[in-house]
């Protein structure tokens, strides 16, 4: 009798195994496990389910959950998936593998690291990427242990107010347990106050500054300039960003930054419920050796064939231990694929054209809003792409409108507080989406 | 009197007057295999004695490289950022760091090549 | 896999003109070009191709590698076990949630969530458990900060080192650096575990936490775990358990049994999630009922009226190691694993497992050097050939097998010896699959005698064979741009 279907081994198999190693049974392996340690009794988990079973649990599971129509943003965004991708990605040769340690069979994982590596050096306009982080936050905090170490000794890291808080929260968290004094960089009307910067800077001891890009408001704010100023202290000026807005916004390179991380979900990413997305980061030449994370690099062969390899491993937990410039070992890999695959596809043109369609849907939601007498911009004259922050006028307030809108199946944004939601459009919205939510909130009676 | 002083960790001084020129020995050079990488300060850092000032990294191995003396480093070998080989060419020759000594009196603590030379020779082991 | 490389990549397919993409007709009235002066010309060296010329070219690239689906990964500490394809289909169950959506919107989700956190209690005999961490060595820093707040809420300052055996994973010191505190190791005896009298000189009320495996990282089963246990305890500090070897412990022992106070699992490990070339993958942490206040926010809760909620912030908990919920879709690969072998078959794997380890290092043990005798649990280590007079090392070994069509163990770790040679064959290996590679192995310990040439020379037959690492390293070449700038090496 065989035990499951997800293992080869009939009751004759594991006899004629044991006997080759000279025990009874299989207990026997175990008998270095003190009795007092064994398991008392079977686990509290229910039986084996069939394919069918496990297929019925999960529907009712689902049936419990609501596709909306998708107003939110705040770091994770509903883009299309083009079909290819999944098609490309759930191939098991790329599926099944692991972190390509041996290079000889592992060609395809290290080639399409290096696709990625340049595609993302490409859209921040840095020289360098690493085969990928965990999330935007954790790339951030892992930005920030890379100006401290770089810096060699100060203590100091600068983070503007208009980040967005899930990142800030995981960038003080890994800075107060690092024993990196962590400081917010004030903002007034939706935009850092580069005098506080200035400050804060002259204060000395910084060893970077993070700014995002576009900001948890959706605003572009201008940093040109801040590189200069940062450089002038010796501190690296680190930009959070937004994958996808980056296909049409001023690169960080060309704005001097030093390092460009944060979340690729936008690229084309499902939802997910929040994760998997995928952490990039970004950096300069001169910053290469002080990068967390895996790198591919090109070499030859034997035979002088063009190649690809695990390289600058010095650096990593594994040779380095406490030394490492991160602990960070298994990443995103198969979502790096994920990116390579949607900017193939999109190339510079798709990436213009999903930003300009998020521009058009947001601008003629802010219109349509406006109309309505109930929600308006809340910093009209701030550039934006496709996100922003709305204010709702007296009489109503975000709940009721979130709640509202979700009994049409409409998700209206993030509340930020009672009065104010964060609102994002992307491609996926249509004219018509747009319509039924402004239509919605002027259905909506003020109290 | 030798000039040359070294510390348990592999590193030497050499000593001109007030100025030290540091480097890693014959033995650290050859355990290390092929050198790729040296991670050097910047001139005008300070270094102190005992402390980390850099490492040296081979394709599958990485050493910290300690301070044997304390003080200001006035020179970097400029030669090692494109061709960190020299290492392993000719390691008493390319010095990494120049350091205008804070305190010679450190030099007293490090050892003279022949005590550095039993430390090696009982490490092979 | 492909015997000959295919060796494009995407950019060399690009030609001006090509696009693969489709989008909605833009009928709006606002465009883009009115915020020009922050916009970019355009992405420089994103390639321009067709659908179909993307589809070919991922293709014959996922033809140059080899995964689990294409053959036997006996690579050591990894835990290679089958994938089972019902997981993935149940993944893109969630496509469509954002992560802001209310509650009440997601509540299949979120009993996901809370399902998954019960049984890994249940199996690491936990109290509660925070999926959040997105791999193990995120699990390690997350467990590290629990402790960190355990000791700060007892005004306990002075604890700031973590003590780590001088055979763990290289993650475990890495993490503790990254959480901030000073690293220990304790010696390991001959046979592998831990040396109890050195542990002992270096427990005092500066130390934190030691981390430890079980089974170690050679195999064995700590033994004196119990003791150990008490040690640390007593001294003030907190054990942690190191969940990459758990896979043999399923339905034998529980960590929270054995004494451990905080745990991490891989489930990209041994509840079965693929390992995607490097992720995503995993790393929920478990904690010993006491410390379950510390555990990091978002949190998935459970209100009086049975509905779930996610909780942003809480001022016990040390803090976010994520922005929203962690890598959700491992989750629910994990769940279904662990449904579709039911409560008796999740028992069996570990032992299964372990038989299959023990199985092959007994075949093997006349022909190559085991430093350690068994029984070992799901992995074991030997240090090279036996007869070291040929010269044939452990990377000989390893290359040589890629040959024979199987992915190497892992080589050179634990560094408790100098020609490691790890091997894990997990239970979805059958018997057969097992023989031949026993079979292969003693093939290159006889090649090793009679031509080890022919296998210091290994690979021969894979599609690319010695690549030049120190080239890599030496002038690195990292992206498309700069393989262009710098067209051959020097």
């Amino acid at each position: 009798m065989s035990i499951h279907r997800y293992f080869p081994h009939s009751d004759a198999d594991i006899s004629a195994m044991l006997d080759r190693c000279g025990h009874k049974s299989l207990d026997e392996l175990y008998s270095d496990v003190a009795p007092e340690l064994r398991l008392r009794k079977p686990y509290d988990l229910p039986e084996e389910m069939s394919e069918t079973e496990v297929r019925r649990y999960f529907e009712n599971l689902f049936s419990q959950n609501r596709r909306m129509v998708c107003f939110a943003g705040g770091g994770f965004y509903d883009h299309y998936t083009p079909a290819v991708i999944d098609a490309i990605i759930s191939r098991s040769e790329f599926l099944t593998a692991y972190t390509p340690y041996q290079p000889e069979i592992s060609q395809g994982t290290l080639q399409y690291i290096f696709e990625y590596q340049s595609m993302m050096a490409s859209l921040t306009g840095l020289d360098v990427s690493n085969a990928s982080m965990y999330d935007g936050a954790t790339a951030t905090a892992e930005a920030m242990l890379m100006a401290v170490s770089a810096s060699r000794k100060k203590k100091r890291v600068l983070i503007s107010a208009t980040v967005n808080p899930a990142v800030a929260r995981v960038v003080s968290t890994y800075a107060r347990y690092h024993g990196v004094a962590l400081e917010v960089i004030p903002d007034h009307d939706g935009e850092t106050l580069r005098s506080e910067l200035e400050a804060m800077l002259g204060a000395g001891d910084v060893a970077g500054v993070i700014a995002a890009y576009p900001n948890y408001y959706g605003i572009v704010e201008d940093y040109s300039g801040w590189a200069d100023l940062c450089h002038s202290h010796k501190a690296l000026f680190i930009l959070n960003c937004r994958a996808s807005a980056l296909g049409i916004l001023k690169s960080p390179g060309s704005l001097s930054a030093d390092i460009a991380c944060g979340d690729a979900q936008s690229l084309g990413m499902p939802l997910n419920y929040g994760g998997p997305g995928l952490g990039f980061l970004c950096t300069t030449n001169a910053l290469v050796r002080k990068m967390p994370g895996r790198i591919v690099g090109r070499t030859t062969d034997a035979e002088g064939r063009r190649v690809f390899v695990l390289t600058l491993q010095a650096r990593e937990q594994h040779i380095r231990r406490e030394k490492a410039t991160s602990n960070i070992c298994s990443n995103q890999g198969l979502m790096a694929l994920h990116t390579v695959v949607y900017l193939s596809l999109m190339g510079n043109e798709g990436l213009r054209q999903v930003n300009d369609l998020g521009y058009g849907g947001l601008r003629l939601l802010a219109e349509k809003l406006e109309a309505t007498g109930k929600m308006k911009l809340k910093y009209p004259d701030r550039p934006f792409i496709d996100e922003a922050v709305f204010e709702i006028a007296d009489g109503l307030n975000a709940d009721t409108i979130l709640e509202a809108a979700a009994k049409e199946g409409i998700l209206a944004g993030i509340k930020l507080d009672e009065r104010e939601l964060l609102v994002a459009v992307t491609e996926m919205q249509s004219p018509a989406d747009i319509e039924r939510y402004a239509n919605l909130i002027a259905s909506l009676k003020k109290s | 009197m030798s000039n040359i002083y070294y510390l348990p960790t592999h590193e030497y001084a050499r000593v001109e007057g007030n100025v030290a020129y540091i480097g890693i020995s014959e033995f650290a050079a050859k355990s290390l295999g092929n050198v790729v990488y040296v991670d050097m300060p910047e001139d005008g850092d300070d270094v102190v004695k005992g402390e980390d000032f850099g490492a040296v990294e081979s394709v599958k191995a990485a050493s910290d490289l300690f301070s044997p003396v304390s003080g200001a480093v006035v020179e970097i070998n400029e030669h090692l950022i494109d061709n960190p080989r020299l290492l392993n060419e000719d390691p008493m020759a390319n010095w990494i760091i120049k350091v205008e000594m804070t305190d010679p009196s450190e030099l007293e603590s490090l050892l003279s090549p022949e005590d550095y030379e039993k430390l090696c020779a009982s490490e092979q082991h | 896999m492909n015997a000959k490389l295919y060796d494009k990549l995407i950019f060399e397919h690009s030609a001006p003109g090509r696009k693969g993409f489709s989008l909605p007709r833009n009928t709006y009235s606002h465009h883009i070009g009115e915020i020009a002066s922050l916009c970019r010309d355009r992405v420089d060296d994103l390639p321009e191709v067709d659908e179909p010329t993307v589809v070919r070219h991922y293709t014959n690239m996922s033809n140059n590698n080899f995964g689990v689906d294409t053959g036997f990964y006996p690579l050591g500490s990894c835990t290679m076990k089958y994938n089972p394809k019902i997981n993935e289909e149940l993944a893109a169950g969630v496509k469509g949630l954002h992560p802001a959506q209310p509650a009440s919107t997601v509540q299949g989700a979120l009993e996901i969530y809370r399902r998954l956190e019960l049984a890994l209690c249940e199996i690491g005999g936990m109290a509660e458990f925070t999926l959040n961490p997105f791999a193990g060595a995120h699990g390690e820093l997350t467990g590290l900060l629990v402790i960190r707040a355990y000791h700060a809420s007892r005004d306990d300052f002075g604890r700031k080192t973590v003590i780590v055996p001088d055979s763990a994973h290289g993650t475990n010191p890495a993490s503790a650096a990254v959480a901030g505190f000073n690293i220990v190791e304790v010696k390991s005896l001959p046979d592998g575990t831990v040396d109890i009298d050195d542990l002992a000189s270096k427990l005092d009320d500066s130390v934190a936490a030691m981390m430890m495996t079980n089974p170690n990282t050679v195999g064995m089963f700590e033994k004196n775990i119990p003791a150990i246990a008490e040690m640390v305890h007593k001294a003030g500090a907190l054990l942690y358990y190191d969940g990459a070897n758990l896979n043999p412990m399923l339905g034998i022992a529980r960590p929270g049994d054995m004494g451990f106070d905080v745990m991490h699992i891989n489930l990209h490990k041994t509840f079965s999630t693929p390992h995607g070339g490097g992720g995503p993958g995993a790393g929920p942490v478990g904690v010993r009922a006491g410390l379950e206040k510390f555990l990091p926010t978002p949190r998935v809760i459970k209100k009086d009226d049975g509905s779930l909620y996610v909780e942003r912030f809480n001022d016990s908990s040390f803090g976010s190691i994520s922005a929203w919920l962690g890598n959700f879709t491992v989750y629910i690969k994990a769940l279904a694993y662990i449904l579709s072998l039911g409560r008796d078959a999740l028992s069996m794997a570990g032992q299964l497992a372990t038989l299959n380890a023990n199985y092959i290092m007994h075949s093997l043990d006349d022909l190559y050097k085991l430093p350690i005798p068994g029984p070992c649990k799901h992995e074991f280590v030997f240090d090279g050939l036996k007869d070291k007079s040929t010269g044939v090392t452990t990377l000989n070994v390893a290359k040589r097998l890629l040959d024979f069509g199987f992915h190497a163990p892992t080589i050179y770790f634990p560094l408790l010896f100098h020609e490691s040679l790890m091997i894990e064959p997990t239970e979805t290996e059958s018997r057969e699959t097992l023989d031949r590679f026993i079979e292969v192995m003693r093939e290159i310990a006889r090649e090793a005698a009679e031509a080890p040439d022919k296998v210091k020379e290994a690979p021969h037959d894979t599609p690319v064979r010695h690549p030049d690492d120190t080239e890599a390293a030496l002038h690195p070449i990292l992206t498309w741009k700069q393989l262009c700038d710098k067209p051959t090496a020097s």
